[in-house]
């Protein structure tokens, strides 16, 4: 490992996809409309889907629970809107399967206020105090993961976390939620970040922002001034995926989080900024999160934006917002590198789906090109952040060795960033032959 | 909102422009500067002899797509590359037919036999070159001499050889050319066997005797500094194979300077500079370990000075190159990476 001094905040490998970020960077936080009707599926979140805890017919408050975690890995969930339950049942998933949900038609005319909370002293509580409200307030990870936060506030026994990791870095491309919210709630990440760091017992605070958003890199120099010096930011070279954990953990610090292990193993937790500013705003209030930043753009939206939307909202109401014209070829949630491809525009906005992305025809141009089989170029090897072999297990997986691919060729280890089939020559698509690989070898691991 | 057809794929979404059918397409291109210069050099032979070659291997790969059934795969340029690498790497008075078989054996056993594009052990053009030598001994070691009087207007006796017979002798044109100094020698050959070395500054320039495309050093160079500037080539794996020639060459030459060759000369003389940019880089028979590509590049090099140096033929490239591709498999297994965040108990397990 190099001593500190000579490395260079930066990971190995990596790509450098077109950013396409300058139609919504300008764009300020807006607040959606409400829909006219809101659905909340009962699992958005990695974990145990959460219990209802309200009844058909039912009237709802804005902000108010409305469904309560069950076991510690899983999170509540709050009413986005004022109305009434209209009824519990399935409701489509992006990943293409059905999960229980509440739907609430809206009151028109109602005030939306939010009537719940009531705000709380965070000075006196312990570290295991603070982890429960962390969890009563429903917060998630927000950049995308929707793995429950306060899941990671426990420390496991046995280890201990010197630093917190800000990841303000949104290297993927299109989006600027976290962009935004960096510019426009700098003082609720500061505060969540201080709350967060308290209940990891951390010594440190470290910032991490991709040198592309240099006024959110501003932004936090003047927001830390005058403050302690265990809070620092960081502008770090712009390369994807630089916002994955462990590629931040090795750009900032120089830390490698073990292959099957969690940031904890080397001393370090990581919070997106997105989630923070959540924290810092709910967690004194004690009130629950009902809405969140959203990207909506592409060609083939008019009024592409970031817009603050309410957990629940139709797709298709949100995307009529953005103005939707029904010029699409492919909607993705999330951003382009990562984020799922939708059926259906019946979804609902969930607690993870940083971005709706609308490609036309002419931006998917690059797609549905010939595959050629392998040359061996190398390119992805040279791409893969995790340094493993793409090429390789793309040979295997065509010849159906998942096996093989699990145990000499770190399969696991893959967290699907898309990397090699984006610099793939032969167009092959590697990322999902790898997922594919995996569900097989997840269910040879279930049968046996 | 009539659009509720969309499409699912997996991510990721978008794409890089690079495809298999640009960089083999660029790869063309860089070599066209070679060729010019060779033509330039060897007057219509040349282009006899590149034509003849890039027509038989395109030809041979139609042929075998359309004998298995499947859709040509002429467009994507491979089989392009093969018929120019082919003409650059043999004299230029070498007999057409015989470059016309070679094409279709470095297509035929060296692509399609083992599946296409992207399947071959061994680089196409050379197995094709291989069996050229294997066959025709005499006719791939008969040099004719550079700028010739004459060479736009006649073509060299040889080239023009009936199919199936053995070529005529040039010894009578050359002599009637009334070149000084000519011995119909290669400074690689001059070098072994007669222990005269020719002088750097022809060698770079390449204005000495040789193969089609193999006598400019540094117009070799350039044309691989395009590639790599596009990104369409692996720089490490010409660097490793030149570097450890160099270093090998240099080994031998210290140990006794009067029976070895300086590593320049060794470095700028023969097909080493075409053999490193543009055969041993071919993607699909090197490895892709970044480790990999040093071990199979510098294997290379040092196996071509030592046939140089220690073996029976002038030039070592081409049979370098392909025990190069034959190890390549288990250099790749051989050097897998480290991966991130892999931990110390599980690195042999690799």
């Amino acid at each position: 490992m190099l001593p500190q001094r000579f490395h260079k905040h930066s990971f190995s490998h990596g790509i450098h996809p077109p950013q396409r970020k300058d139609r919504t960077a300008g764009c300020a936080i807006r607040r959606l409309p409400f829909a006219p009707r809101m659905i909340i599926p009962l699992s958005q979140h990695t974990g145990a889907p959460a219990t209802p805890t309200v009844r058909e017919g039912q009237e709802v408050v804005r902000g108010e629970p409305i469904a309560q975690p069950d076991g510690f890995v899983s999170v509540p969930m709050h009413s986005p809107a004022t109305g009434m339950v209209e009824r519990i049942a399935p409701v489509p998933t992006p990943k293409g399967g059905v999960t229980l949900g509440i739907y609430i038609k809206l009151y028109p005319g109602a005030a939306q206020e939010i009537l719940y909370g009531a705000p709380q002293d965070l000075e006196s509580m312990s570290p295991e105090e603070l982890t429960l409200r962390v969890q009563a307030t429903g917060v998630v990870g927000l950049g995308g993961a929707a793995f429950p936060t306060h899941v990671k506030l426990a420390v496991p026994e046995g280890k201990t976390v010197d630093t917190i990791i800000v990841n303000g870095c949104e290297c993927e491309p299109y989006l600027t939620t976290d962009h935004r919210v960096m510019l426009e709630q700098i003082n609720e990440i500061v505060i969540g970040a201080m709350i967060v760091c308290k209940a990891m017992k951390a010594e440190r605070i470290m910032i991490g922002v991709e040198d592309n958003k240099p006024d959110a890199v501003a932004a936090f120099e003047s927001a830390l001034q005058g403050r302690s010096n265990n809070i620092s930011i960081h502008a770090l070279p712009t390369k994807y995926p630089q916002g994955a954990e462990k590629m931040l953990a090795k750009a900032l610090l120089n830390r490698e989080i073990p292959s099957g292990g969690l940031p904890a193993d080397v001393g370090l937790g990581v919070f997106n900024v997105a989630t923070l500013a959540q924290i810092g705003e709910l967690l004194p209030q004690r009130r629950g999160l009902i809405e969140r930043v959203v990207t909506v753009t592409g060609a083939g939206v008019t009024r592409p934006g970031n817009y603050l939307t309410a957990l629940g909202t139709p797709l298709r109401f949100l995307l009529e917002q953005a103005g939707f014209e029904g010029d699409a070829r492919q909607v993705i949630l999330g951003g382009p590198m990562m984020g799922p491809a939708v059926a259906c525009l019946d979804l609902p906005v969930t607690k993870g789906i940083t971005g709706v992305l609308v490609l036309t025809d002419a931006e998917a141009a690059t797609r549905g090109r010939k595959t050629f089989p392998c040359i061996k170029c190398g390119e992805c090897v040279d791409a893969c952040p995790m340094h493993l072999n793409p090429s390789r297990l793309g040979i295997l997986a065509r010849a159906g060795a998942y096996e093989v691919m699990d145990q000499k060729f770190h399969l696991k280890d893959c967290f699907e960033c898309g990397c090699c089939s984006f610099v793939c020559p032969s167009d092959i698509p590697l990322v999902q032959q790898f997922r594919m690989a995996k569900a097989r070898n997840r269910e040879r691991m279930a049968a046996s | 909102m009539s659009a509720d057809i969309l499409e699912l794929s997996s991510s990721p979404h978008i794409h890089n422009a690079s495809s298999v059918e640009t960089i083999m397409r660029n790869v063309v291109y860089a070599m066209f500067p070679i060729c010019a210069f060779g033509i330039f050099q060897f007057g219509l032979s040349a282009i006899a002899l590149l034509v003849t070659c890039t027509a038989s291997c395109v030809l041979t790969e139609h042929a075998v797509c359309r004998m298995a059934g499947g859709e040509t795969t002429v467009n994507d340029w491979s089989a392009t590359i093969t018929g120019i690498l082919l003409g650059l790497t043999l004299p230029p008075g070498f007999p057409l037919w015989m470059a016309f078989v070679g094409g279709i054996i470095a297509i035929a056993l060296g692509k399609a036999v083992f599946g296409g594009i992207g399947y071959n052990v061994f680089n196409p053009a050379l197995v094709g070159r291989a069996f050229l030598q294997a066959s025709f001994p005499v006719a791939i070691t008969t040099w004719s001499p550079s700028m010739a009087p004459g060479r736009f207007s006649s073509m060299i006796p040889s080239s023009l050889t009936f199919p199936f017979a053995a070529p005529a002798s040039i010894a009578g044109w050359t002599a009637s050319l009334q070149i000084d100094g000519w011995t119909g020698a290669t400074p690689l050959s001059l070098q072994k066997f007669d222990h005269i070395t020719t002088a750097t500054a022809p060698l770079f320039f390449g204005t000495t005797a040789g193969s089609v495309g193999e006598t400019s050093a540094l117009l070799i160079l350039v044309c691989g500094l395009y590639l790599v500037a596009r990104r369409m080539m692996n720089w490490r794996i010409p660097a490793a194979m030149l570097l450890s020639a160099f270093i090998v060459g240099g080994i031998f030459y210290l140990s006794d300077r009067s029976a070895y060759p300086s590593p320049v000369f060794i470095l700028f003389s023969g097909s080493l500079m075409l053999g490193a940019i543009f055969m041993a880089s071919d993607m699909v028979a090197s490895p892709v370990t970044p480790l990999g590509v040093w071990i199979y590049g510098g294997l290379m090099g040092a196996v071509t000075v030592i046939i140089r140096l220690k073996g029976g033929l002038p030039e070592g490239v081409m049979y370098a190159i392909l025990l190069g591709n034959a190890c390549s498999p288990i250099i790749d297994n051989l050097t897998q990476p480290r991966i991130y965040g892999q931990r110390k108990a599980e690195t042999k397990a690799t």
